[in-house]
């Protein structure tokens, strides 16, 4: 169940970002991306997570074991906290919620339509939407928005305790979760040059 | 000598099509005029329809051409999806409004002629409206395209309707076709006028088929280029802001 | 799949909208056809079928862009993309659940409104039956037009261009089906020609639909 990504170039517009990545993430560790703002790391999250093609190189990880996390947390503002939760871990073949919400302490919000949380509580669960997919790989971009420090601290738990089970996580934040496990990458050395040597990049056949 | 993916590189396109486009804009010239003054002026009228049967020279080639340009966008549609050939998508690109425009010259000489000839400007004639429908389905296509920023979203989204339009486009004709059957009889005049014309007129008719044909093909090399030139010129333009 | 299709009538019934839009729509529409052509009631009866026909079409038009575009905003596409579902599974399943709120309840409501337009009595079934034949195509057909246009921000307008082209087999296969019956003509070509659009859309356009949404999610 690991992730490895092989000479990695991928672009954003038709322009390519960041080239000649290379790394893996083997089971029970953690890889948080670093770099500056709009240096590409939610198009390589979404790369990896198979939501866009690479310009080249390769992602390779077990399919369907990517469970990713974006900005927006997909909640549904009519819907219940449990029925938010409920739906997600059908959709996965999962039934039992009641761990998801204990993680993330929605245990007092279960009956709250989704639509009258606070910014926070809506990020809580959408990271708890996380645990009833039972996905061993975690992708996950800027994960921490919004949440206060006690929120970050049982967030920081949540991973602790999927990479104890055997998970690992790819994520992309600037606040330190204080995770022993946790490698750190800058992907600020990898951004695409001008002189991109990636056939296909810049439109190379216009030019 | 190539194959003829070696003009999929927008380069070598752009070089030959530079190179032809000077003789095929030539050409076409000298067979619309040639096709057109012969067919205006120096055939006889018909007996039936007098001096306004000379419209067919205008009508029946825009409207070969308004069905030929959708088609040829459906084969580099396909082209496009199947092997990534910037150039298909962007020559698809440019032939949509030549296409749209030929339709819309088909339906204007088609009520100018129908005006004499049946008496009214307009009739839900299956073939009318079947060119009504392309009309419609050649401004959704074009629509689509310039709601799009991205230009590989925007190909691959307009290519995928263009294919998905042809075949509800032929579905259409053949549900006006039976529409038609069950509202009112034919059209007095048969509109098939392939099939009563005379030789006299054939000959200039198929020099100004030919004529729509290259000044199709001038327009297309000339507005692929322009496509080409444009991406190019962004190309260019992201290189230097990541430089 | 099941759990989505429960999740969007769901949400269908709470914000409301979708359901009692439509067919107050088609309801509006009919109204106001005879203060357009005037109250003959053997005018009324004789179009009757091609303006029940109209109307639901264009009270389906009406909610095309919420079916993709509230999961476009709030993230869930991305999130359905990676889930075990497949997109032409999910886009099957949109565009059920835009069949169940929009194109049932309007056939069911049809015949009341033909009662308005003097529908001739030998037509209602057939008008129930065409409807009910023709509106899954709508929605599927409406899908496909949503999947192009999710990422085209106020693409409502341009959701209409496109899909009106589409529309025409369908209405005019169903509307013909619905009025051949109201004058007692034979049936048998149409409504095996709708039927065949209908289940060749099911069958097929999905594919097309999860193609261009997949583009549009990348």
């Amino acid at each position: 169940m690991s992730l490895s990504v092989h000479d990695l170039t991928i672009t954003r517009g038709g322009i390519p970002v960041l080239e000649g990545l290379n790394f893996s993430l083997e089971p029970g560790r953690a890889l948080i991306l670093r770099g500056p703002n709009g240096v590409g790391k939610t198009t390589l999250l979404r790369t990896v997570a198979g939501l866009q093609p690479p310009l080249s190189g390769r992602v390779d990880c077990p399919p369907e074991s990517i469970a990713y996390a974006a900005h927006s947390d997909g909640l549904k503002a009519m819907l219940s906290v449990t029925e938010n939760l409920n739906f997600w871990s059908d959709v996965f073949g999962r039934k039992d919620i009641s761990a998801a919400i204990q993680a993330f302490d929605l245990a007092a919000l279960t009956d709250r339509m989704a639509g009258t949380l606070s910014a926070g509580q809506k990020r809580r669960l959408g990271l708890a939407r996380l645990l009833v997919t039972g996905r061993p790989i975690w992708v996950l971009d800027e994960p921490t928005v919004s949440l206060d420090t006690a929120s970050v601290r049982m967030f920081a738990d949540a991973v602790r305790a999927h990479l104890q089970a055997g998970g690992s996580a790819l994520l992309a934040t600037h606040i330190d979760l204080g995770l022993s496990e946790a490698e750190v990458l800058d992907v600020g050395p990898f951004r695409a040059g001008p002189n991109s040597t990636v056939p296909g990049g810049f439109d190379e056949g216009f030019l | 000598m190539g194959s003829i993916w070696e003009y999929a590189n927008p380069v070598k396109f752009s070089r030959t099509a530079g190179l032809v486009l000077p003789w095929v804009s030539i050409g076409a010239t000298v067979t619309l005029v040639v096709g057109l003054v012969w067919g205006f002026f120096f055939t006889p009228d018909d007996y039936r329809q007098g001096s306004t049967v000379k419209i067919i020279y205008l009508h029946v080639p825009s409207a070969l051409m308004a069905i030929n340009v959708w088609f040829m966008m459906l084969v580099t549609s396909l082209v496009w999806l199947i092997r990534r050939h910037h150039v298909s998508a962007l020559a698809a690109k440019a032939a949509a409004p030549v296409g749209i425009v030929m339709t819309v010259i088909a339906l204007l000489t088609g009520a100018i002629w129908g005006q004499p000839m049946w008496g009214t400007w307009w009739a839900w004639d299956p073939r009318l409206t079947s060119f009504l429908i392309l009309f419609l389905f050649y401004l959704g296509y074009l629509a689509l395209w310039g709601a799009i920023d991205d230009p590989d979203t925007a190909a691959d989204l307009t290519s995928v309707l263009c294919i998905v339009g042809s075949v509800f486009a032929v579905l259409s004709r053949y549900a006006v076709n039976f529409w038609n059957q069950g509202l009112h009889q034919g059209a007095t005049l048969s509109l098939d006028k392939e099939e009563n014309i005379a030789d006299v007129f054939s000959t200039p008719l198929y020099i100004s088929i030919a004529g729509f044909v290259l000044l199709f093909i001038a327009l297309v090399f000339l507005r692929t280029r322009t496509e080409i030139q444009k991406r190019r010129t962004k190309a260019l333009l992201a290189r230097e802001r990541l430089g | 799949m099941i759990s989505l299709l429960i999740r969007d009538l769901k949400l269908a019934f709470r914000a409301g909208g979708g359901f009692g839009l439509g067919l107050a729509f088609f309801l509006i529409v009919t109204v106001l056809v005879p203060f357009g052509v005037g109250p003959e009631s053997s005018l009324l009866s004789k179009i009757a079928p091609g303006i029940l026909w109209l109307g639901a079409l264009l009270a389906c038009l009406l909610s095309l862009d919420r079916i993709l575009a509230l999961d476009w905003e709030d993230g869930s596409l991305d999130l359905l993309a990676t889930s075990p579902l497949p997109l032409e599974g999910v886009v099957t399943i949109k565009a059920l659940a835009h069949w169940l709120t929009t194109g049932l309840p309007l056939t069911l409501a049809a015949p009341f409104f033909g009662l308005l337009l003097s529908l001739p009595e030998p037509g209602y079934p057939w008008l129930v039956l065409s409807l009910l034949l023709g509106t899954p195509a709508l929605s599927v057909i409406g899908t496909f037009g949503a999947a192009l246009t999710v990422g085209i921000k106020r693409g409502g307008l341009l959701l209409s261009l496109l899909v009106l082209p589409f529309y025409v087999p369908t209405l005019i296969f169903g509307a013909e089906l619905a009025r051949r019956g109201a004058e007692g003509l034979a049936t048998t070509t149409p409504l095996l020609m709708l039927a065949g659009i209908t289940f060749g859309v099911i069958a097929l356009l999905p594919f097309a639909s999860a193609l261009v949404l997949r583009v549009n999610l990348r």
